[in-house]
């Protein structure tokens, strides 16, 4: 018997791996689905192990070397506070979005490709939580490789396949794929000149080196990774592969991807902003931190005007992502404790949020078969659950207090006028919530007080199968919204190891 | 002082019990009127040194706390949702159009008035924001359960505005923690560092150094309907149903006027803006027509009172200010379920629609007018023996403007609410209407705040009342005489002579079919305007820009940056090209900055 609490670092990524590629072995009808419902849950189930464990070490990290390599040559897995809580979300969305995903799928991809989808569903998966879990650069790039090509295929699946969906999913492929050679020659510039792929021993070369954060290869190595890294996790401006990634992926897809991928973007720019590159270089020799509270205002305003544009729902919901992601650089970027604590509880409040918001309509889509403002027209009344659901995501976004967004909202605004001259932040962050608003309110609006276009047949309440996985979501928004001890507890010890240079 | 973590709040009784009523189908409007009663009973069997806390993100929240005020404002709120219930009960059963209304209704107004409790029970800052804010939830769907279009409208701006104010009081909380935070003050969130009172103030007064009071204020002073922040009050409350704006008359008010006794007691200023709220709602109680909407100013010339009083800051006007509060409370929503009965028995609104009822609803029309009668301050009702502290607070303190301009507001309410409104109703023409008296629970409804309101007058009986309000006086001591031989004739003839100027003036009184146009106007129709005339084009220009720059570029390079264009060619988005482009530029900054110094 192997010591499961031994190798849990190395389990989560080996067995989704190994399981996936199997999944396609598992035939038809309900069987892949069970599959991977049976993988993302034990996933699920390794990164609370997981957590608990870099909780109770006093290290307050687990670290693994593959292989009983030492780190120097082979690859070291390297899990503290921060990556544990990605993990968990990345376990946790993962597995509630795969649940919810079977009905969704049976309707949106024809049945002889169902095998498929599943298994490429949880390589994606595998990739974005080997990211996560990596302790060394280049295992970032390749399982950043991994997540990228799986997604690509997720999207085209989707079933407008001939209007949009391959074209989105051609869009992302290209830019994504420019986004992850500059990462790649970021890392090789970091490489050729501290002689390392640990994320840790690189940290140590360019601190104990003298002379070394001056030379230009470092800041070109940085200034690559910066703008790689801002087109993977869609920061304004450079977002402009998600809205229609996001508007023509499949339902399930769209949940699973706005719950998680841009997150580990984000975690991405975590590691190498401030745990490989050091709060110090980043934010103080470098301006980084003014271009990216820059592009973070400007993305939270623009995309919140362009959200209240749209006709189409989930490009709705896309934009307002890209608005989101906004508040989590912009706390990052201020590079101060409560910033940095508002952005990684943010990563977690946001990805619950959007996933339910993103499940309530994909509801929508399973019963009306779209997803524009007029469908949901009087659909307050015949999907009462779905559209609430909807509803109370909606006021997470807002930051509404009791719901998780307050909380991300509470960090952020404090992290703010942490800076000095940061008044005309905060004044973005809460004009940011207003637009949150009016986007919001318009379905509402809809869905509660206008009538459905006559000649609409009525539709019944989501399936529970839906319902179920949606709630739990839009619950834990609310339940993290009011217990927020153990986000926040994560959230401050993350910023503070983050700060403090340490993984 | 007692620490005990099990106990909730007493709020949340009603907020949660709200929640579940949906649930108990056919047993839901029995619970509902027993909820009420159970928050009362809980309120006052909790210790008097009782303080709870809760441990949420890295602070401690005091969820239950006794302030100086908690028990008179918790007591009325509690009273106030039992009245309220009553009133609104679904005596035609859950099936009908009323009852269905009721299951939306009933839950929203029970979180409203259960987080109004909590915020009086809060012991920390963040608390009572959150609380403040779950209220604008819940009084927004209360405004929106009547379900009309009207309804919807209202209830939306409504929302926004309330969403705004607690934005604008969240930041000015944020900017005085996060002062607290950098002097090193343990505990940043207590209440004690939020009581900016007189002392606080006068660097405010001094300019804008302390920007995070002025927010705080402005925050709380919407949720007070101060002018020009209260437009929202009158534009709301008249469309929510008859039950509904019972409900909403109570609490959004009252637990700003709380909040401001908490922290800005004694705040000059607010003298004025309590001043400029007495007038401002009687100039426009006056104009009105709509019968509730004449109601809906008559809160806000109340809370005029209220404002002056906590403006004053002396113990006894905020005595005053709370007893007022309590007393208002009660007057009002009689007032408005009079009124709601008269809406509810013949769908009209407007006093030019209405009068001569007096022929088939006695009682509503003898409860109509023991509550214009409180709310003259007439003596032997409550009105007479709470008011009349704040106008003694004024003349104590030599405030000779207070004085006078209270006394004339004083005159006002019962030219408008007085009389006006159970004239136009129940007397002057005879609009050929006969509803029967409404249904039995209006009835009882109307019936108990009736009793109340001339008890709290009566000597003997107003006395508890007394003993619960913030300064309390000393064991053998009487707080407060307001039964003199000449407060009570100065009080009669103010009446007789503004009772007087009515009947004389009654040609210009009366209504036509008028709309008053407040400062709602500003979201109404010039935010609107603005969007269409100003920010749109604007936008549409900054494509044009764009067109123009991109036309100006070789083909090849045309075709690269330009994508087809999608559903809003304003927000059109850009070409592959055009991403390339940024990903560049943004390198480039990234390489540039890094070079440069």
């Amino acid at each position: 018997m192997v010591d499961v609490q031994a190798h849990l670092p190395v389990l989560i990524v080996t067995v989704p791996l190994i399981g996936g590629i199997l999944t396609i072995a598992t035939g038809r009808g309900w069987k892949p689905w069970a599959w991977a419902t049976f993988l993302t849950g034990t996933v699920f189930y390794f990164t609370i192990r997981l957590m608990m464990q870099v909780l109770a070490s006093k290290t307050g990290m687990v670290s693994y070397e593959l292989g009983n390599w030492p780190r120097q040559w082979g690859i070291e897995y390297r899990v503290d506070a921060l990556n544990a809580f990605i993990l968990l979300i990345v376990g946790g969305v993962g597995f509630i979005t795969t649940i919810y995903a079977k009905l969704s799928v049976e309707k949106e991809i024809p049945a002889d490709r169902v095998n498929f989808f599943y298994a490429v569903w949880v390589l994606a998966i595998t990739g974005l939580l080997g990211i996560t879990v990596t302790g060394d650069a280049f295992n970032v790039y390749v399982l950043l490789e991994i997540s990228s090509l799986t997604v690509y295929a997720l999207i085209a699946m989707g079933k407008d396949m001939h209007r949009g969906a391959l074209t989105a999913s051609l869009r992302y492929l290209i830019l994504g794929s420019v986004g992850a050679s500059f990462i790649l020659l970021g890392i090789g510039y970091l490489m050729m000149i501290t002689g390392t792929l640990n994320m840790q021993d690189m940290h140590d070369r360019l601190m104990s080196v003298p002379g070394i954060l001056e030379s230009r290869t470092v800041l070109v190595a940085f200034a690559f990774l910066l703008a790689g890294l801002g087109m993977k996790m869609a920061m304004f401006p450079l977002h402009m592969w998600l809205p229609r990634a996001y508007t023509y992926a499949p339902s399930a897809v769209s949940a699973l991807l706005a719950a998680t991928a841009t997150k580990v973007g984000v975690y991405m720019a975590f590691r190498f902003l401030f745990t490989i590159f050091g709060v110090g270089f980043s934010f103080g020799m470098m301006p980084s931190g003014l271009v990216l509270l820059l592009c973070a205002s400007a993305g939270i305003l623009v995309t919140g005007v362009t959200a209240i544009r749209q006709t189409n729902l989930k490009r709705m919901l896309a934009y307002s992502s890209v608005g989101q992601l906004g508040y989590i650089v912009l706390g990052f970027a201020l590079a101060n404790l409560h910033g940095i604590a508002g952005s990684v509880a943010h990563i977690f409040n946001h990805a619950v949020m959007k996933g339910g918001m993103f499940m309530a309509l994909g509801a929508v889509v399973y019963r009306t078969g779209r997803c524009d403002i007029r469908s949901v027209r009087g659909l307050g009344k015949q999907m009462p659950l779905t559209l609430a659901a909807f509803t109370v995501g909606g006021l997470g976004l807002i930051g509404f207090p009791l719901t998780a967004g307050f909380i991300s909202k509470w960090y952020l605004v404090q992290g703010c006028l942490e800076r000095p001259g940061g008044w005309p932040l905060a004044a973005v962050v809460l004009i940011g919530s207003l637009l949150a608003v009016v986007y919001t309110w318009r379905v509402v609006e809809a869905a509660y007080f206008q009538e459905p276009d006559p000649g609409t047949p009525p539709v019944e309440e989501a399936p529970l199968m839906m319902l179920i996985p949606m709630w739990t979501l839009i619950g834990a928004s609310i339940y993290f919204g009011i217990n927020a001890t153990f986000t926040g507890h994560i959230a401050l010890t993350a910023a503070r190891s983050l700060l403090g240079g340490a993984p | 002082m007692t620490e005990s973590v099990g106990l909730p709040p007493p709020g949340v009784i009603l907020i949660l019990g709200g929640l579940l009523l949906p649930l108990l189908r056919r047993a839901a409007p029995a619970v509902a009127l027993l909820l009420p009663l159970l928050t009362l009973g809980y309120i006052w069997a909790l210790p008097g040194d009782l303080s709870v806390t809760l441990p949420f993100m890295d602070q401690q929240l005091t969820v239950l706390s006794w302030q100086p005020a908690t028990r008179v404002f918790a007591t009325i709120f509690a009273l106030m949702a039992f009245g309220g219930a009553l009133f609104a009960h679904p005596i035609t059963g859950l099936a009908s159009e009323r009852g269905k209304r009721w299951r939306v209704e009933l839950p929203a107004a029970f979180v409203y008035a259960g987080s109004a409790i909590c915020v009086t029970f809060a012991g920390d800052i963040l608390t009572l924001f959150m609380f403040w804010e779950l209220m604008a939830v819940g009084s927004t769907a209360v405004v929106w359960s009547a379900g009309t279009e009207g309804s919807a409208r209202a209830g939306m701006r409504y929302a926004l505005v309330h969403l705004v104010g607690g934005v604008v009081l969240m930041a000015g909380i944020l900017a005085h923690v996060f002062a607290l935070q950098s002097q090193g003050v343990p505990d940043p969130l207590a209440l004690s560092h939020f009581a900016f009172g007189p002392a606080g103030f006068d660097a405010l007064s001094c300019g804008p150094g302390d920007v995070a009071a002025w927010l705080i204020l402005l925050g709380v002073l919407v949720n007070a309907a101060a002018p020009p922040l209260g437009a929202w009050l009158a534009d709301a409350y008249p469309e929510a149903s008859e039950s509904g704006t019972v409900f909403l008359s109570a609490f959004t008010t009252k637990t700003a006027v709380y909040v401001l006794m908490l922290l800005f007691a004694g705040t000059e200023l607010l003298i004025y803006v309590g001043l400029a709220m007495a007038v401002y709602g009687i100039v426009y109680a006056i104009l009105e027509n709509d019968m509730r909407r004449i109601l809906a100013y008559s809160i806000v010339n109340q809370v005029g009172f209220m404002v002056c009083g906590i403006g004053i800051g002396t113990a006894m006007a905020l005595n005053g200010a709370a007893a007022h509060a309590f007393a208002h409370i009660i007057y009002k929503a009689l007032l408005l379920m009079s009124a709601g009965s008269v809406l509810y028995m013949t769908g009209k609104r407007k006093c030019t629609d209405l009068g001569g009822l007096y022929h088939s609803m006695p009682i509503t029309m003898v409860c109509g007018i023991v509550g214009a009668l409180a709310i003259s301050s007439f003596p032997l009702t409550s009105g007479f023996v709470t008011k009349s502290m704040i106008n003694q607070a004024a003349a104590d303190q030599h405030l000779a403007l207070a004085w006078f301009v209270l006394t004339a507001a004083s005159a006002g309410v019962f030219l408008h609410a007085g009389i006006k409104f159970p004239w136009f109703v129940f007397f002057q023409k005879d609009s050929g209407l006969r509803p029967p008296d409404p249904p039995w629970n209006m009835r009882a409804a109307m019936i108990f705040f009736a009793a109340l309101c001339v008890l709290l007058g009566v000597p003997g009986v107003y006395q508890p009342l007394y003993a619960i309000l913030p300064f309390p006086a000393p064991a053998d001591v009487e707080l407060y005489v307001p039964y003199t031989g000449a407060h009570v004739l100065s009080q009669l003839q103010l009446l007789l002579f503004s009772g007087l100027a009515f009947f004389v003036l009654l040609p210009v009184l009366k209504r036509t079919l008028t709309i008053t146009l407040d400062s709602d106007w500003f979201y109404r129709t010039l935010a609107p305007a603005s969007w269409k005339h100003l920010l749109s084009p604007l936008m549409r220009a900054f494509g044009e820009v764009r067109d123009g720059f991109i036309g100006g570029l070789p083909d090849d390079l045309k075709r690269l940056v330009y994508s087809p264009p999608a559903e809003e060619s304003w927000f059109r988005e850009w070409g592959l090209g055009g991403a390339m482009i940024t990903i560049t530029g943004i390198l480039f900054v990234y390489l540039v900055l890094g070079f440069v110094p």
